[in-house]
């Protein structure tokens, strides 16, 4: 049954809810202040994210402390966050580690782990992707080593998001029964990070190298099929962030177009403006639909959900790396500094649409699930 | 001039002081004194006076004899592409004197304040003004975006003299001493976090008379000589050799690519594109070669003008292209964000990769935006009608500003 892509008035609301607290707490000023921190996020905000808003654990059921929402909430919290630039370990965290937790992980470590992201007591980070460049799970070549629970770890993940702040880290590595989840505590011995520098300032990536380093199996059994819907469920919000971003960038487009004047005119007036705004409104709202098909389809459990979120991620990468290069173009010589706005975007969206895989990576999966 | 005297002018320049013992400077000052500055500039101003397709024996002649070229110091750009041909055509005597031989040598760096806040595509909308006190002009006002003035020792300037006739009327243009008291430089900082550009100032800034070029209310047509000079110096260069250039970076970052980061399918798109970068940068040299053929012949067609608003799109794609060749290392810029007054540091080809990627977003937007570019293609080189005007013939006070 195709899904009916109703949002309900409790939904209107919690928009409203995230809209005007990012608001207040993610303005560009906020945004600016925190993207050069270390830590990359402020951890009052965090806290109120957590507490008030209950967003933190959006999609942690209630039993282990979370808000129990669904994909349709992360859509919208998400459209909202990418619209503000949000910095925080939300992607990482809230839904990369919670959604690997609650698929692959054991009862316990569930129960332990999911009420401390909830509760925004701890940052919790995924270390998935290798020195490879590789974004799917056939890339993953790190050996767990040994037998039952305890093994060692050596080797080398990188662009672990939030990497550097993370309390505990769940490993993708390879083991003997094929794909597995492995949890690292950050004082683990043998356990080394290192920021890398980013493109986008707004999101923080580490490198962590592991040498001897102890870790647990939270995981039984090859996880390579769950562990590639936990990847499409993260993609599919990505896109959710890609969407709101580039609608920030249209609005900026766009009311920039109407109040600066050029030969007595507006710069809006002019057709290749216009057209470039219209061109960037066709975009975003394709984009949209896409991310809310593949969040509406992962809410009904429909068995092309992998498919949708591929479609998700390759087209909101376009969507947004175009918008906001447009947006740039459009603020002429003022989108080229660094005091404007406009760069900020436009880095937030190249780094995503590299993130997880680039929208060629993506159209293939599609191409695969579909049979082209 | 036969080509043979002419490379006996390069060895005699070569035996008085030679590149590879000489410094840049000093070197370029004794180049201009040969006239094998701008050989088509007349004799006594770094010139021949003989046809600037002959600037080419000059340069094959001391790349013959040396292996260091002092090149154009990249600051220089500005002064040596389009300061200079204003002076020359505009500038007194004792100006053309001074200023030449200094520009070239790069001694002097210059710099270019037409844009203001409110007016970029629209330079003639600008809104400084002058006022002429007794044999000086005392200016009012800020620019924007002017490239390397932190470095420069002048500057060209176009103001405002009358604000009751239509825009491009009441300007006029001057060359200002940098170091005039009232003159303020603030850095601006880009999306690469360097500042190349910055804020200009003026605050009572006295301009001798003598100062000015073209007369009072001429300003917007020595403007045109600087901007239409500024378009070929931005367009027309380029390299000369096949495979050279940005896409030189592109194509070794692509051949030294991480084994296995791309499946197969992935592998022959991404080849695809690299072709077809390698296409567009190839053409946009042979159309290069075609504009400075038809200069020479004396028949210059589209394809002069084709040049900025095709390398603008083409650089711009090019870089997008190099991050994606990087693939997931795109996500990292290891250069940081550190604000700082740019240098022209060498980078690796990867850090000049994220560098450029950055960088080439200013492409479409300097010297002319690519929006500009296309109505300038439209009307002049098709002939297509205008956008109807509203600032025609309107005195330029009247004319609404944001
Ligand atoms: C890196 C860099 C270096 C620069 N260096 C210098 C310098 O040294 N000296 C100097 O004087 N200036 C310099 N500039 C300024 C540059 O010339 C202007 O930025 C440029 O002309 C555009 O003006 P603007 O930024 O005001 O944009 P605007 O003119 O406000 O344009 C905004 C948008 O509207 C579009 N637009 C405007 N008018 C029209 C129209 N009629 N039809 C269709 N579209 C239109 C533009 O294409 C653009 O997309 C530099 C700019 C950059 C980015």
């Amino acid at each position: 049954m195709p899904a009916d892509f109703v949002f309900t008035d409790e939904h209107d609301e919690l928009r409203q809810t995230v809209r005007a607290f990012l608001a207040k707490r993610s303005d560009e000023k906020a945004v600016r202040a925190t993207m050069v921190g270390e830590r990359g996020y402020d951890p009052e905000v965090w806290k109120q994210l957590a507490e008030e808003l209950g967003l933190v654990g959006l999609i942690i059921p209630e039993e282990h402390g979370g808000a129990g929402y669904g994909p349709v909430e992360l859509l919208i919290a998400m459209e909202e966050m990418g619209r503000a630039l949000l910095c925080a370990p939300y992607l990482g965290t809230s839904v990369f580690a919670a959604q690997a937790l609650l698929t692959c992980a054991d009862a316990v470590t569930q129960k332990e782990l999911l009420p401390k992201i909830a509760s925004g007591a701890a940052i919790v980070s995924v270390a998935f992707a290798e020195p490879n460049g590789r974004w799917d799970v056939a890339g993953i070549g790190l050996r767990a080593s040994g037998t039952g629970a305890n093994v060692t770890l050596d080797g080398e993940k990188t662009l672990v998001l939030d990497g550097l702040c993370a309390d505990v880290l769940l490993v993708v590595a390879r083991g003997d029964a094929g794909l597995e989840l492995l949890r690292v505590d950050a004082s683990a011995p043998g356990l080394s990070r290192s920021a890398i520098p980013p493109l986008d300032l707004t999101r923080k990536l580490a490198r962590v190298r592991f040498a001897g380093t102890p870790a647990t199996r939270i995981s039984s059994g090859d996880q390579t099929s769950s562990f590639e819907r936990v990847l499409a469920f993260v993609c599919a919000a990505l896109a959710a962030e890609q969407v709101g971003g580039a609608q920030k960038c249209l609005e900026m487009a766009t009311d920039y177009a109407k109040s600066r004047l050029q030969f007595g005119r507006p710069i809006g007036s002019y057709q290749a403006i216009k057209h470039k705004c219209a061109e960037m409104l066709v975009a975003v709202e394709m984009a949209k639909s896409a991310a809310t098909n593949a969040l509406f389809i992962a809410a009904a459990n429909e068995p092309d959900f992998v498919e949708a979120a591929a479609l998700a991620k390759a087209y909101c990468s376009e969507a947004y790396y175009h918008a906001a290069a447009d947006n740039i173009q459009i603020h002429g010589g003022m989108g080229f500094t660094w005091e404007a706005a406009p760069h900020l975007y436009f880095k937030r969206a190249k780094s995503s649409e590299l993130l997880f895989g680039d929208a060629a990576h993506h159209r293939e999966e599609l191409a695969k699930h579909v049979g082209l | 001039m036969p080509e043979a005297e002419l490379r006996g002018r390069v060895q005699k320049l070569l035996a008085e002081a030679h590149p590879e013992r000489t410094d840049s400077i000093t070197f370029r000052r004794k180049q201009f004194e040969h006239g094998l500055a701008w050989v088509h500039f007349p004799e006594g101003h770094g010139g021949l006076g003989i046809s600037p397709k002959q600037q080419l024996t000059v340069l094959d002649e001391i790349q013959k004899h040396s292996k260091v070229v002092h090149h154009d110091p990249p600051v220089s750009t500005i002064g040596i592409g389009m300061g200079a041909p204003t002076v020359l055509t505009y500038a007194s005597e004792a100006q053309k004197k001074y200023h030449l031989p200094r520009i070239f040598s790069g001694e002097d760096i210059w710099c270019q304040m037409f844009s203001e806040p409110s007016a970029g595509s629209d330079v003639a909308g600008l809104s400084s003004r002058a006022v002429r006190d007794g044999d000086d002009w005392v200016v009012n006002g800020q620019k924007v975006w002017t490239s390397v003035a932190h470095l420069s020792s002048w500057g060209m300037l176009v103001v405002r003299t009358n604000p009751d006739v239509p825009k491009h009327d009441g300007l006029s243009y001057f060359i200002v001493d940098m170091k005039s008291p009232g003159v303020t430089i603030r850095p601006l900082y880009q999306i690469t976090a360097e500042a190349e550009f910055n804020e200009v100032f003026f605050d009572n800034v006295r301009i001798p008379h003598a100062n000015m070029l073209g007369k009072e209310g001429q300003g917007w047509r020595v403007a045109i000589t600087t901007l239409m000079n500024e378009r070929v110096a931005i367009g027309g260069g380029g390299p000369k050799k096949k495979g050279a250039g940005g896409i030189a970076q592109v194509v070794q970052l692509w051949q030294k690519r991480k084994p296995g980061a791309l499946s197969p399918a992935q592998e022959v798109i991404m080849r695809d594109r690299v072709t077809r970068a390698w296409m567009e940068n190839e053409l946009l040299r042979v159309t290069n070669q075609r504009a400075r053929a038809a200069q020479k012949s004396g028949n210059p067609g589209p394809e002069g003008s084709v040049g900025k608003l095709a390398q603008a799109e083409i650089n711009k794609r090019l870089w997008e292209l190099a991050i994606d060749v990087l693939g997931s290392d795109g996500l990292a810029f290891e250069a940081g964000y550190e604000l700082r007054q740019s240098g022209f540091e060498g980078r690796t080809a990867e850090a000049l990769a994220k560098y450029q990627f950055l960088r080439s977003r200013a492409n479409s937007i300097e010297g002319g935006t690519s929006e500009i570019m296309k109505n300038i293609l439209g009307e002049r080189v098709l002939g297509l009608p205008g956008d109807p005007r509203v600032d025609k013939d309107v005195p330029w006070k009247d004319v609404p500003r944001s």
